[in-house]
């Protein structure tokens, strides 16, 4: 019934700590379109990746997840092996933060970007070369040949991570899933990266899910951002408008507490407290203990999203902010 | 005029034969002043604070901070007088601290090699400086560990400030953490700025925060002071090309990634 590509509905996520479990995420539902990017937006331990991760099953062992996730149509957690590499391997790839964690370092960068279309999709090896050296001129890298012939320690973190962008664009998957890709980078090193990803994502129809805790950089390269706290998500809004009426007094608090390089206050307006993960938080809204605008209504249970014009926002004092 | 409390003139640092990580930089703090030091990996922006420090010496040029040029290996009577003028807060929280000393301790330990307190002193003192950084006595008999980097941060900077230095250098000291806290320790930096009258050297490569935080700057590129001026003035009418990339690179309501020409730093690919 639904065009979306991906829908994840009360997905759960939690993990074993001794005896009990922990939870990171917590009924997250979210939906992505073909070709949408989707920007999820949080703090340390809001269970952002966590969420990412659970897309391909990639939870940490013994965790326990629960929910329905549909991936073109197939519920992602009914999956056996066999389809569920198919999936991780074509479909939908994933591009980390780290590059240099994720790039076998003892194998040369072609290696690391022909293996996937060799083993995967059969390409002969000849081919795949050519493409990998067409696929590294596609993200800006010029000397394809000597680049190919190099290993990751010969390369800076920005040219690592263009590689990595490249070996995703090998597999043409239908969703790409960035976690914090330039959160390493340098800021002009930043732009050329999200430049990149963006031009070659949009060219290619292919969706993303852009995790980031930099809401100005989601909103400059999304269509729609989720922002998530304690292991829910607490606001979605097309990037556009989230910008300009954000519902929620917690994205109000990450965008006025941010200092910005057109004006100086003379003290930064603050969230009081630190972020929770969903284990810690208490009883009623998890954000309530560092809100301004909370009251005793925000107590009794975890608010659910609503609509609110145009917008959802799992605040029950939305209107007054 | 106001006295001016370091002067760095014509420094250089060549690690190897031939890496030249900081040529050619001269700035001066006044009293109360906070100067940012701006600049990408490689741009040599801590080696800087570290020759400041003197972790690192300089290859050429001279260092001088309240007003006696630092050179040469010091006593360790020598050291403690340095620590007292000048101090620091790295970056990562979680590798400043000794993970099996209590929070109380770490600040207990700087005061005792520096003040003659007594032990009752010395703790009431150490409470002070934990409350004066958002704390409490709670969290002075925790260890690092129970602590949340936010917090971690702010005992770095306790203990930076309990030996009451005239300056204070802090190389990427809110980089590493939220937005919320980072938001937390920038105010608690302009009050602890405002109430002692504290000098700043803010190494950093978050033009935003350099902004929020600094009265004048430098740019650095390739170990060389590309552009320097009054903060305000250098983000708002930047005349550098690299100034001005810099500033074209940071998102904020409206912009668009763009990609651009070869690195005006010039560092091939593959240093580190």
């Amino acid at each position: 019934m639904s065009n979306d590509l991906l829908v994840l509905d009360q997905v759960r996520l939690d993990i074993p700590a001794g005896r009990d479990w922990r939870t990171l995420v917590e009924n997250v539902s979210l939906t992505i379109a073909p070709g949408e990017a989707v920007g999820l937006v949080g703090e340390s331990g809001s269970g952002k990746s966590m969420t990412a991760r659970s897309v391909l099953r990639l939870a940490p062992p013994g965790a326990r997840l629960s929910g329905r996730i549909e991936f073109d149509g197939t519920p992602v957690l009914d999956l056996g092996p066999r389809d569920l590499r198919a999936l991780r391997t074509r479909r939908i790839a994933m591009i980390f933060q780290d590059p240099r964690a994720h790039i076998n370092p003892v194998r040369s960068i072609g290696d690391f970007l022909t293996e996937a279309m060799v083993t995967h999709l059969s390409v002969p090896a000849r081919e795949a070369h050519a493409r990998a050296v067409r696929l590294l001129a596609d993200v800006g890298i010029a000397d394809g040949e000597r680049r190919m012939r190099q290993h990751p320690h010969e390369l800076s973190g920005g040219l690592l991570q263009r590689v990595m962008i490249a070996s995703v664009l090998a597999v043409e998957p239908d969703l790409v899933l960035a976690d914090e890709p330039t959160t390493a980078l340098d800021v002009t090193t930043q732009s050329e990266v999200m430049a990149i990803l963006d031009d070659l994502r949009r060219e290619r129809g292919m969706a993303m899910l852009l995790i980031t805790h930099d809401l100005e950089l989601a909103a400059a390269t999304c269509d729609r951002i989720a922002v998530m706290y304690a292991g829910r998500i607490l606001e979605v809004q097309s990037a556009e408008t989230l910008v300009q009426t954000p519902r929620h007094p917690y994205t109000t608090g990450l965008m006025v507490s941010r200092p910005s390089i057109d004006r100086v206050a003379h003290r930064l307006p603050v969230i009081a407290g630190r972020p929770v993960a969903a284990f810690e938080a208490g009883a009623g809204c998890a954000f309530q203990p560092r809100c301004t605008q909370a009251g005793p209504e925000c107590l009794t249970g975890r608010p659910p999203l609503r609509e609110l014009a145009g917008a959802h926002v799992a605040c029950v004092r939305a209107e007054e902010s | 005029m106001t006295e001016i409390l370091v002067r760095a003139d014509g420094l250089q640092k060549v690690f190897g034969k031939d890496m030249v990580a900081v040529d050619d930089v001269s700035f001066t703090v006044a009293r109360g002043q906070s100067l940012a030091v701006v600049g990408e990996s490689g741009s040599g922006k801590t080696t800087v604070a570290r020759m400041l420090l003197g972790l690192e010496t300089p290859t050429g040029g001279t260092i001088s901070v309240c007003g006696r040029v630092r050179q040469g290996r010091a006593g360790s009577a020598e050291r403690r007088r340095r620590a007292r003028e000048i101090q620091i807060v790295f970056q990562d929280p979680y590798s400043s601290l000794d993970p099996l000393q209590h929070i109380g301790d770490v600040i207990e330990t700087g005061l005792a090699l520096h003040f003659p307190l007594t032990a009752t002193e010395r703790r009431t003192r150490a409470l002070e400086l934990l409350e004066a950084v958002g704390l409490t006595e709670r969290h002075a008999v925790m260890l690092p560990r129970q602590l949340s980097g936010g917090q971690r941060q702010r005992v770095a900077i306790a203990r930076a400030i309990a030996v009451e230095p005239k300056v204070l250098v802090l190389d990427e000291a809110v980089a590493a953490l939220d937005v919320s806290i980072q938001a937390q320790i920038l105010n608690l930096l302009a009050d602890i700025r405002e109430r002692t009258g504290i000098s700043y050297v803010f190494i950093s490569h978050d033009l935003a925060v350099v902004n929020q935080i600094s009265d004048t700057a430098i740019v650095m590129a390739a170990g060389r002071v590309v552009e320097r001026g009054p903060t305000a003035e250098l983000l708002r009418t930047p005349q550098e090309d690299y100034t001005k990339a810099l500033l074209a690179a940071v998102p904020r309501p409206g912009w668009k990634p763009r990609r651009r020409t070869p690195s005006p730093s010039g560092s091939p690919a593959g240093t580190p």
